[in-house]
């Protein structure tokens, strides 16, 4: 028996000790840097710097409720149209879904700008067509384009994994009891798969908000996001310490994100991931 | 007086994937009446059923409620509600909600949905569980409460697919009275699937026995068992000894070496015919005495009787007396002419009846092919 569990600790070891380096120290780092000035001593200044950053904190959560509001109007219809149609149909739209998401991050936002650039490919297009040119990156919608491209698979499979457990007697029994299409969507598989919603919005708001990327690429260096702000303040030692606070102040509304997220789901159904 | 035909199906066939489930039937269903749909798992009992909600559409044929066509009515449209095989209560509502929830689509007045709600629970016994999560519910209320959400939209018909399937034998039993009683109060034609043959004698007023895809008979629940129409009516419902036969003359019919007076006539001359003799129905006598005489193969003790297997002449016979009889006794048999039922020859022939091999169902719970419960929509 003992033998057992101290292997069992042995085999946990690598990755505790990989949170530990990782994950909680950096998260020590943080604090520290957070509430000390550029000599080390404790300090509440950088705190008092924060008013500075308010608008940068607004219109970052602005656009990440849009993207995930986006993500869901068009997440939901496609992982309900999934999950209805033939299992062969099923594996390809996976794939197509999936296959994104095989390719990093960085290199799909720049793929991305290169075709919605100035001078991209659909820009080349609608010219060769004499129609005006789109003018995306660069532009609010430019940014939200790319945070839905690059996080809507998110919003996808809960949803889809969530569709797929609703037994179709439910729906079957909303028929059979009177209920239109419309009215059986409504009573029966949104409230039957709001444990996928919750999931896929938390997934897509919580990346959302903290992004700097696609906002640097495809808001060509014009919009300035929380995560864009705390790139700059890091990369420059003097700033380090504001840098450490926006930090915090960014985790505690990731975690009350998720906190909120977690009160709407009941305990019935849980949350997926 | 006969009744009014509420629902009729006229030459109905269904197949998925190629395969036949439905192979042209024809079924007229009266006003007020308890139907059970009864037959073995694959039948197409349940897919009649869901043929009659609207949750399949017939490839032939035609379904009609009260003289008019339904095959274009979807499932929301027609006045019949369900009672599914699982209950499919909704989880995320209350058992309230649950109930309530056809008045609401409705759009009824609030204080009417909660007195008629209020109504219904006290009439299926759940009185004061209106708060309570569906969850939270034992197999037998979850039962009840589904019943309560059928019944409270008023149908002029209800289905029911296997509602006492997952219950257990007490339960059941106590169940199959109460939906007996609802349906006498309510006065709602039940149309009611199972593949229990003990469960549909009790309730039904009307038994349709299925098989293969089509209906086998329809009568009361006495005609079929008294009358079965073939050798598979004759085995599904009850015990059934079923021997070749060879109709002598009107009144006349021999079989297993003797010839026996009977009651059936209108057969042909020496015309071959499955005989049924029900093993409640045969006299253990002595060897002298008996028309038969066989060799006792086994003896199983059923509380109420003994049930024993008699070789006659290498057919084996299940017999039930309340008279013990040893293992290797030799013994007479008595029949009487009452206990004699003649049935015409039919695919069935051959394929049930002999007590040699113990049982089909048995054969068919070993079978990996089979699947275990219904599944005949997929």
């Amino acid at each position: 028996m003992k033998s057992r569990s101290v292997f069992q600790r042995l085999a946990a070891a690598p990755h505790i000790l990989w949170m530990i380096l990782f994950i909680v120290a950096p998260m020590l780092f943080v604090l520290y840097f957070a509430f000390t000035d550029n000599e080390g001593h404790f300090s509440l200044s950088n705190i008092s710097t924060l008013s500075q950053y308010g608008n940068v904190f607004v219109l970052s959560i602005g656009f990440a409720l849009i993207a995930t509001v986006v993500c869901l109007i068009i997440g939901y219809p496609l992982a309900y149209f999934m999950s209805r149609s033939k299992p062969s149909t099923q594996k390809i739209l996976m794939v197509l879904i999936m296959l994104p998401m095989w390719c990093n991050l960085l290199i799909r936002t720049y793929a991305l700008m290169a075709l919605l650039d100035n001078g991209g490919l659909l820009n080349s297009l609608l010219e060769s067509l004499g129609l005006d040119k789109l003018y995306i990156v660069g532009s609010d919608a430019g940014v939200i384009l790319g945070m839905v491209y690059d996080f809507l698979p998110y919003m996808v499979l809960p949803i889809f994994t969530a569709m797929t457990k609703l037994d179709k007697r439910y729906i079957e029994a909303a028929h059979d009891l009177g209920c239109t299409g419309i009215q059986t969507m409504t009573k029966v598989v949104i409230p039957l798969t709001m444990s996928g919603v919750i999931s896929g919005v938390t997934m897509v708001f919580v990346p959302s908000i903290s992004t700097f990327y696609i906002s640097q690429k495809l808001g060509a260096g014009k919009i300035d996001l929380v995560g864009d702000t705390i790139e700059r303040l890091f990369k420059n030692t003097s700033t380090y310490n504001v840098g450490a606070v926006i930090s915090l102040v960014m985790m505690v509304l990731i975690l009350i994100s998720v906190w909120i997220m977690n009160k709407f789901s009941d305990d019935e159904g849980g949350v997926i991931i | 007086m006969e009744k009014e035909v509420i629902i009729d199906l006229t030459d109905v066939s269904k197949s998925f994937d190629g395969e036949m489930v439905l192979d042209h039937i024809n079924l007229k269903i009266h006003d007020k009446e308890f139907v059970t749909l009864l037959g073995p798992s694959g039948c197409g009992k349940t897919t009649t059923l869901r043929i009659i909600g609207g949750f399949e559409s017939p490839d032939t044929g035609d379904v009609c409620f009260d003289g008019k066509s339904v095959k274009d009515v979807p499932p929301h449209k027609r006045s019949v509600n369900t009672v599914f095989q699982k209950y499919a209560l909704f989880p995320h509502l209350n058992v309230f909600e649950n109930v309530a929830f056809g008045l609401r689509l409705k759009k009824t007045p609030e204080d009417e949905i909660r007195t008629r709600v209020k109504e219904m629970l006290s009439m299926v016994n759940l009185k004061g569980f209106e708060r309570r999560r569906v969850s939270t519910l034992s197999g037998g209320q979850q039962q009840r409460v589904a019943i309560a959400r059928a019944l409270i939209n008023e149908p002029e018909v209800l289905l029911l697919d296997e509602p006492l399937g997952a219950l257990d034998l007490k339960l059941r039993k106590d169940m199959q009275n109460e939906l007996k009683k609802i349906q006498k109060a309510t006065g709602i034609t039940f149309i009611y699937v199972t593949h229990d043959q003990e469960e549909a004698l009790s309730m039904s007023d009307v038994v349709v026995v299925m098989a293969n895809g089509q209906i086998q008979q329809i009568g009361s629940p006495t005609d079929i068992y008294n009358e079965p129409e073939n050798a598979f009516v004759a085995d599904f419902i009850g015990e059934s000894n079923i021997v070749d036969g060879i109709m002598l003359d009107d009144y006349k019919v021999r079989f297993s070496g003797h010839t026996f007076e009977c009651v059936d006539a209108g057969f042909g001359k020496n015309q071959k015919v499955d005989v049924v003799v029900r093993p409640e129905d045969v006299d253990v006598v002595a060897v002298d005495k008996g028309m038969l005489q066989g060799t006792v193969t086994s003896v199983t003790f059923k509380g109420v009787h003994w049930e024993i297997i008699v070789d006659i002449g290498g057919f084996k016979w299940m017999i039930q007396t309340t008279d013990f009889v040893a293992e290797g006794a030799h013994i007479g048999l008595f029949i009487e002419p009452e206990a004699i039922h003649i049935m015409h020859k039919s695919e069935f022939s051959g394929m049930y009846g002999d007590y040699s091999s113990f049982s089909d169902e048995l054969e068919l719970l070993s079978d990996p092919t089979e699947p275990g419960e219904e599944d005949e929509e997929e």
